[in-house]
């Protein structure tokens, strides 16, 4: 098959859905680690709700620690999009109240990808670009 | 008991007499080439006449924690003593082929990425360590990245006051507005590090923020 110059193919990689609920009952640990399997399987995961900073923190930690133990694995691309934060004091609080029942913020949407795959998400206030690598 | 209470009754008494003349720890953070050894090394360089590490156009030049003690920041008469944490830059992805487009040969640069993944984490492990943290950010480059925000995420989560710097604003494309736009709840300064502009409202701002302590 001919290839255009300038247009390689992409490798391998898919998309996966995790819902907030897969995610909920894990401690701090066991959500990296879900995580971790998902991106070093090759796949874009597309996250329900996000993580708490601690853990979004530890993510990275973790990631650097694995970079030159796991082979080709050159860390991940990580955004965040979800609600506008300028709300007023009755819409903090309801936001407080329906984040403290559901366990999380679920009108966010994180996404994290290997960086051997996404070269770099663009991110504004409200919209994602991801830029795969080729 | 009565002496225990004693003992934390003048404990109290004696750390608010010398609360102020503390040594405030003052973390730089931030992404990668944003300018943080920049502002630390004038910030020392004015003040003890040594800079605290080397900057360089390859990202990722300090990738080990550096600091200097005893800092006396002097600003419009008043004077407070800092302790400057100089970090290295945060990011969620190393790559050592990026660093040979800056002529840096591939047994170089696999050092480089190694000591960079290291230097990252221990960026995050002295977080906890600060007293005040001044995020560095470039004023050319979009703020919307989420290492900048988990760094600041962080910061409030620890309840460590925050000071913005946007540096760079020499450069042509330099854009505070964004900066300011994307972190409305912070106080933004802009600067450059590298000519010394707009040193007295971030010695300013730093003052405001360390004396809440």
């Amino acid at each position: 098959m001919k290839v255009k110059r300038g247009m390689k193919k992409i490798k391998g990689f898919s998309l996966q859905f995790l819902p907030y609920s897969e995610i909920k009952g894990l401690n701090g640990d066991e959500r990296i680690r879900k995580i971790l399997n998902i991106v070093l399987g090759n796949n874009i995961l597309i996250l329900q709700g996000k993580l708490k900073t601690d853990e979004e923190t530890r993510l990275i930690g973790d990631t650097m620690a694995m970079i030159g133990h796991v082979k080709g694995f050159k860390g991940i691309e990580l955004a965040v999009i979800s609600e506008n934060g300028n709300k007023g004091m009755f819409g903090k609080m309801k936001q407080g109240i329906v984040r403290s029942l559901s366990g999380g913020d679920l009108g966010a949407i994180t996404i994290i990808g290997p960086a051997s795959i996404v070269k770099e998400i663009k991110r504004n206030p409200k919209k994602i670009e991801l830029l795969l690598s080729r | 008991m009565a002496i225990k209470g004693f003992k934390n009754f003048f404990r109290k008494i004696f750390s608010n007499i010398f609360k102020n003349k503390k040594e405030v720890k003052l973390g730089f953070y931030g992404p990668p080439n944003a300018g943080k050894t920049s502002l630390a090394n004038r910030i020392c360089k004015d003040f003890t006449g040594e800079e605290i590490g080397s900057v360089s156009k390859v990202p990722h030049e300090t990738r080990n924690v550096q600091f200097k003690e005893k800092v006396e920041i002097s600003y419009k008469g008043k004077k407070m003593t800092f302790k400057i944490v100089d970090t290295p830059g945060i990011a969620t992805k190393i790559d050592y082929e990026e660093f040979l487009k800056y002529k840096v040969n591939k047994k170089d640069a696999k050092k480089r990425a190694k000591e960079a993944t290291q230097g990252i984490v221990e960026s995050i492990k002295w977080l906890d360590d600060m007293d005040v943290v001044v995020v560095v950010l470039d004023s050319t480059e979009n703020p919307y990245n989420q290492v900048n925000i988990t760094i600041i995420g962080n910061l409030v989560a620890r309840k460590i006051p925050v000071l913005i710097v946007a540096n760079k604003k020499d450069l042509r494309t330099s854009n505070l507005k964004k900066i300011e736009a994307a972190f409305p709840e912070y106080e933004v300064v802009g600067i450059s590090a590298k000519y010394g502009k707009n040193l007295e409202d971030f010695y300013e701002s730093l003052f405001k923020l360390s004396k809440k302590l």
